[in-house]
């Protein structure tokens, strides 16, 4: 038995031969596991220690290493505002002010619905395109606070559409 | 509402253009990267036949003049050079595409814009040391580049460029063989470091091995192990398109070749710009990306990303944008991350923000990365805030000093450097926050300043 789907599942079969050694897809296994069941829960950990073959305890020691991994639950729209250096010199705390006061959450928050939570982050690499955001993996760039709430409700809407509910 | 399918390419016309010349040209398709040329540099290398070629490769990279585009500007030709020819261990390439350095964002477009460019870089250097197997490491916030990544990989296997056999040169048995395997990472900017880097790709926390042994004997896997930066990779091909000799021209003296400058912050066209090697920095500043916006004056300027120390508008005259004029002038050029500062910004601020990324991101293995960056930070916060004494800019600086040099990886000076010069050229600015003085500049401390 799997705690992923069929594709997954089958994704991380093939994705444990890639390499010399079987250990190299650990970090790739624990996020791509973690977008598909939004946190590493400890049945995650333990599914993935098995495929691997090492330690839960092993396990835990590494994904605690990474900062995009997480043992709770984020929001179906993790918000991630960066507001290093460049980011900062082009208004990013003003950006993340917004955020905040729009989703009512600080950081590492989680709106009641489930639907968003919120990060201050480091660098995410779009420097020259600051303030810049990621909301899951997607980009957004030049941003100004103005542009928050068509963003929030751009998210709320696809999440209408695709009708799966929050992970939290 | 802001949103952007990709990040917005600039031009200049200073501009030379190699590693950026097939920006925006829909290269990231195969076949487009093929009717621009793509793929012939390494069909050049594979021609000298596989007696010669890997001496052949090796000798132009060293004439090219190209240096490591991570940081620390070590010759590519030479840093190859040292992977030992026998080895009982299988050789690696390693491309680091963890691109976190803070200001810095050019592999983003690379792996955006020009995916082959990287594959074609990696089977060259594979061909130069004797490697079958290079490794394309991308940070993990980068997972819509990684599919683009992947996708080029997968069309380089079907059309022979990669596999047991590459360019069908000969068969099976006699063909030459290459694979290239991307990996993700998962958010950490030590695993930028080479070592950590390798640790990561094992399945383990991103923690730096000690040196020696160097990668080069002992590496991923155990085995002798090449690692570059993803642009220092993406320019392998140019060198071998216009010629070693050529591609040294371009630049200055023993820099060899252009740089992707990442220019952010305070100026009116912040972009990625691909320049010459050793072209003046108050140029890049105000004529190529249109000088300080909103009429402002320029302050401070950080040249090559947040690890850098800060130089001054008096600093940056006649500074040429090399790896030796900007060691020169006490800096380094590092990941060409020049980020633009105006006189409206408040210097400990901007040297708190850079401390606390540090902090958040020392890996904790040793203790004066792990204790000075935790206790810089604090201190710096507490300065910031208002509530700062006299001798704790003398503590930060004696801090920062005791941390250099005596770290297991550069995390610990890339921290400490920075915060040195911030001390040292803007110590007028730290006592303007003693005594209670409200932060002239910053708003964000309103709070703290009770």
């Amino acid at each position: 038995m799997t705690l992923f789907s069929p594709k997954l599942a089958a994704q991380f079969d093939a994705l444990v031969e890639k390499y010399p050694l079987r250990r190299s897809a650990l970090v790739p296994m624990l996020l791509y596991a973690q977008d598909e069941i939004g946190y590493l829960s400890d049945a995650v950990i333990a599914e993935v220690a098995e495929r691997i073959g090492v330690t839960e305890l092993e396990v835990r020691n590494v994904a605690s290493y990474y900062s995009m991994l997480r043992f709770k639950p984020a929001g179906k729209y993790n918000v991630q505002v960066c507001t290093n250096i460049s980011c900062m010199l082009r208004g990013a705390y003003d950006l993340y002010e917004r955020f905040q006061e729009e989703l009512g959450i600080g950081h590492k928050g989680i709106t009641p619905d489930g639907l968003f939570s919120l990060e201050e982050v480091e660098c995410i690499g779009a420097c020259c395109w600051g303030p810049a955001i990621q909301i899951n993996y997607d980009f957004h760039d030049e941003l100004a606070p103005d542009h928050v709430p068509g963003i929030l409700a751009g998210y709320r809407g696809r999440s209408v559409a695709d009708g799966k509910a929050p992970h939290a | 509402m802001g949103r952007r399918p990709m990040p917005r390419l600039v031009s200049h016309p200073d501009e030379v253009k190699l590693v950026s010349k097939r920006f925006g040209q829909g290269a990231a398709n195969i076949d487009r990267y093929i009717e621009l040329g793509g793929y012939e540099s390494v069909k050049k290398c594979l021609a000298q036949g596989p007696e010669l070629c890997p001496a052949w490769i090796i000798d132009e990279m060293k004439a090219s003049g190209l240096r490591g585009r991570g940081g620390a500007g070590f010759p590519t030709g030479l840093k190859w050079s040292f992977v030992p020819k026998q080895s009982a261990k299988p050789k690696y390439v390693l491309v680091n595409g963890d691109e976190s350095e803070p200001g810095t964002c050019k592999d983003h477009l690379i792996f955006l814009h020009d995916p082959h460019a990287v594959i074609e870089g990696t089977i060259i250097a594979g061909l130069a040391i004797g490697a079958k197997v290079g490794f394309i490491y991308l940070r993990g916030e980068y997972r819509y580049l990684l599919e683009i990544m992947d996708k080029a990989v997968a069309d380089a296997y079907a059309k022979g460029f990669l596999g047991k056999n590459i360019f069908g040169a000969g068969n099976e048995t006699t063909g030459t063989e290459f694979q290239i395997i991307t990996q993700t990472g998962a958010g950490a900017y030590e695993v930028g470091e080479e070592s950590a880097l390798m640790e990561s790709l094992e399945g383990k926390r991103g923690i730096p091995r000690i040196k020696p042994p160097f990668p080069a004997v002992v590496g991923l896997y155990g085995g002798p192990t090449v690692i570059n930066n993803a642009e220092t990779i993406a320019t392998v091909p140019h060198v071998f398109d216009i010629g070693g000799a050529a591609f040294a021209a371009i630049g200055s003296p023993r820099n060899g070749g252009t740089r992707l400058f990442s220019i952010s912050g305070h100026v009116q066209r912040p972009g990625v710009y691909e320049l010459p090697m050793g072209y003046n920095l108050k140029k890049m500043i105000y004529d190529v990306a249109g000088g300080i916006r909103g009429g402002r004056k320029l302050k401070a300027v950080v040249p090559g990303g947040s690890s850098t120390p800060v130089l001054l508008p008096e600093e940056i005259e006649n500074l040429g944008m090399d790896f030796d004029q900007v060691g020169k002038a006490g800096s380094m050029l590092g990941s060409g991350g020049v980020v633009v500062i105006d006189d409206q910004t408040c210097i400990v601020e901007f040297a708190l923000r850079t401390i606390s990324f540090y902090q958040h991101e020392s890996c904790g293995w040793c203790i004066p990365c792990r204790e000075g960056t935790d206790w810089l930070k604090k201190s710096l916060t507490r300065f910031h805030a208002g509530f700062g004494v006299a001798k704790d800019i003398d503590n930060i600086q004696y801090l920062a000093e005791n941390m250099m040099g005596r770290t297991f990886c550069p995390l610990g000076d890339a921290a400490a450097m920075p915060t040195i010069a911030f001390v040292k050229k803007f110590r007028r600015e730290f006592e303007d926050h003693l005594n209670g003085n409200p932060c002239p500049f910053a708003k964000h401390v309103e709070l703290a300043v009770i």
